[in-house]
């Protein structure tokens, strides 16, 4: 053993350490404090929650669950949601490390979720939108059939009753369990974005931290305006598989919000805190056609 | 004597052969006890042989879609298409070598042609990048694509890659921006797009020349949203379980067909295609000019609204459909 190791080891049996990205609760008792994952400074998860989950010391983004991105993104009380039932099956019966359906069953227990994502109707700056919000607690927001129904049928609502589309992506890529059936959403959610492009109705996305594989290289990126959170991770292949391949080490900073936008990949990085007015301000100019 | 490219699962099957060629130089005159023995081992490797080969694993068939001799895009487009024109680079970056786009004639049918493109020996495979496609080749077939709808000329792909590179370099110019425009443009075309796995699906990179209206398979050929080793690698973090994922993936010709999103399987030699690539090429071009056939009535939009139609029944979903 180290001495550094000695005295993490000591310091752990002395102190409780709070896991900084754990997931967001939907009531934050008093009194708990988050260590910040990004500057390691302690804060109070009251002063957490009313900044939108973005660390006051270093402006790191924590993440969010599908319900508190809703909340934080539309009208207040228009969010209706649709497709909740939809649910994944195990049409390949597949046994990883662990059975799909396990993996599933834990999922919806832990997220109070059917699926990775959760799509409704909803106003936002009194534009009739669809938003859809990935979750990535479920199985790292992976798209298998049922996430990609419903994001299909997301830009086919909008559609059928002209409103823009509103995504907020984070995802882990193509889920793997449910094989080929996987890789033809990238097609699928492709194919119906753009359908939604042709009828000349706006789709913003919003990539938070991360946004890997799949997910990306389909629906995600297709939008008429992209913006990122700060220092979410976005690409196609993940670090660890490109390190591996090219067997160097990575720039600091590779695939990071602010390094797609120096490369032209994405509208904007915009904070936590403004996107809400920002998303509003764009279908301000994008959705004059929504009722047209 | 040429270094013969062994397969894993081929190494027994090797062996047996090289000791009945020792067995061979055995002077039978002074040994004739011998000679029904080596007839009976010769009849044994027969079997072996076929054996082997007419009951392949998933993991045996990737294989065998990975084999150096296996036909390649390359092949198929000098074969099986006339007065082929190459339309190189992106108008943008640069010509990636590792996707080709062409205008090609097949039959008398004027078409355009998109394919991975892996090497046949090791420079060409450096200068292809082992057709892995960067995205200034998915853009290069995106161009392809728009010109095909213009002109109103038929689409057919040769699917062939390990998957899309994953590199700095490609990273920075928009590898996902690339394949989901590609995707986008594919799904939308109001012409027949037909599509050929010939070796190596490999997930997104494949994808993106790799569905349309028909897709039809070799028998040995994979399409999979991961490689069985990466699949491995992240599930059990042990790429040497490759052989298990390759069972649980479903990514052989005939699991396609069974969910639904391959419509044919071409049989291949047994050994492989490479075994009698001639024999492919004619099985190939007949059932590409039968998809063409039967698509050329469709008019342009009924074209792109089926293959949507198409794409929506994928996927096996449960709960409340609503």
């Amino acid at each position: 053993m180290s001495i550094s190791d000695w005295f993490k080891a000591r310091e752990s049996r002395r102190y409780t350490v709070l896991d900084g990205d754990a997931p967001a609760r939907a009531e934050v008792p008093d009194g708990v404090w988050t260590k910040c994952s990004a500057c390691k400074k302690i804060v109070y998860d009251g002063q957490l929650a009313e900044n939108v989950r973005v660390c006051p010391h270093c402006g790191h983004h924590f993440a969010l669950c599908a319900a508190e991105r809703i909340d934080l993104l539309v009208d207040p009380e228009t969010f209706a949601e649709f497709d909740a039932g939809i649910s994944s099956a195990d049409p390949l019966g597949f046994v990883g490390a662990k059975p799909y359906t396990e993996s599933l069953g834990t999922a919806r227990e832990q997220c109070g979720l059917s699926e990775a994502v959760v799509c409704g109707r909803a106003e936002i700056a009194s534009h009739p939108v669809v938003i859809a919000v990935m979750d990535f607690r479920f199985i790292g927001a992976s798209m298998g059939s049922a996430v990609g129904e419903k994001i299909a049928r997301a830009f086919e609502t909008a559609v059928a009753e002209r409103r823009a589309v509103v995504l907020v992506t984070s995802s882990g890529g193509a889920r793997m369990q449910e094989g080929m059936l996987s890789l033809m959403q990238m097609a699928k959610t492709a194919a119906a974005a753009r359908r939604l492009a042709e009828e000349r109705l706006p789709y913003v996305s919003v990539l938070a931290n991360p946004t890997m594989g799949g997910v990306t290289a389909s629906f995600a990126v297709l939008a008429d305006v992209i913006f990122a959170e700060p220092g979410a991770l976005v690409g196609f292949a993940g670090p660890r598989v490109i390190e591996q391949t090219i067997k160097q080490h990575l720039p600091k900073g590779f695939q990071s919000a602010e390094y797609l936008l120096e490369h032209g990949m994405v509208d904007d990085v915009v904070p936590r805190g403004q996107l809400t007015a920002r998303v509003g301000l764009v279908l301000d100019y994008l959705a004059a056609g929504e009722r047209a | 004597m040429t270094r013969r490219y062994v397969m894993e699962f081929e190494r027994p099957l090797v062996e047996l052969e090289t000791k009945l060629e020792e067995l061979r130089r055995i002077d039978f005159a002074q040994n004739p006890e011998l000679v029904s023995e080596v007839e009976e081992l010769a009849a044994e490797l027969e079997r072996l042989h076929e054996e082997t080969y007419s009951h392949l694993s998933p993991w045996e068939k990737v294989q065998v879609s990975r084999h150096p001799d296996r036909p390649k895009t390359q092949d198929y487009l000098e074969t099986i298409f006339t007065d082929v024109i190459e339309l190189h680079g992106d108008r943008a970056y640069g010509d990636d070598e590792a996707i080709v786009a062409a205008l090609a004639t097949i039959g008398g049918m004027r078409t355009v042609v998109l394919g991975h493109r892996k090497g046949k020996n090791t420079r060409e495979n450096i200068k292809r990048n082992f057709g892995m496609v960067h995205p200034e080749g998915f853009r290069k077939a995106i161009r392809a694509m728009r010109l095909a709808e213009r002109f109103g000329l038929p689409i057919v792909t040769f699917i062939d890659t390990p998957g899309a590179y994953p590199g700095i370099e490609a990273e920075e110019r928009g590898q996902a921006w690339a394949i989901a425009e590609a995707l986008a443009v594919l799904s939308g075309v109001r012409v027949p797009v037909v599509c050929v796995g010939i070796g190596e699906g490999g997930s997104g990179g494949a994808l993106a020349i790799g569905f349309g209206d028909r897709l039809i398979m070799l028998e040995n050929a994979y399409y999979s949203v991961i490689s069985p080793e990466a699949c491995a690698s992240i599930l059990h973090k042990d790429a040497g379980k490759a052989a298990d994922m390759a069972d649980c993936l479903a990514l052989t010709a005939a699991d396609l067909v069974e969910l639904g999103i391959a419509d044919e399987v071409v049989a291949e030699p047994l050994g492989g295609a490479h075994r009698d690539t001639g024999v492919v090429m004619s099985a190939v071009r007949e059932r590409v000019l039968e998809a063409l056939g039967t698509l050329a009535a469709s008019e342009p939009d009924a074209i792109a609204e089926r293959r949507y139609e198409r794409l929506r029944r994928i996927g096996v979903i449960a709960g409340d459909l609503g």
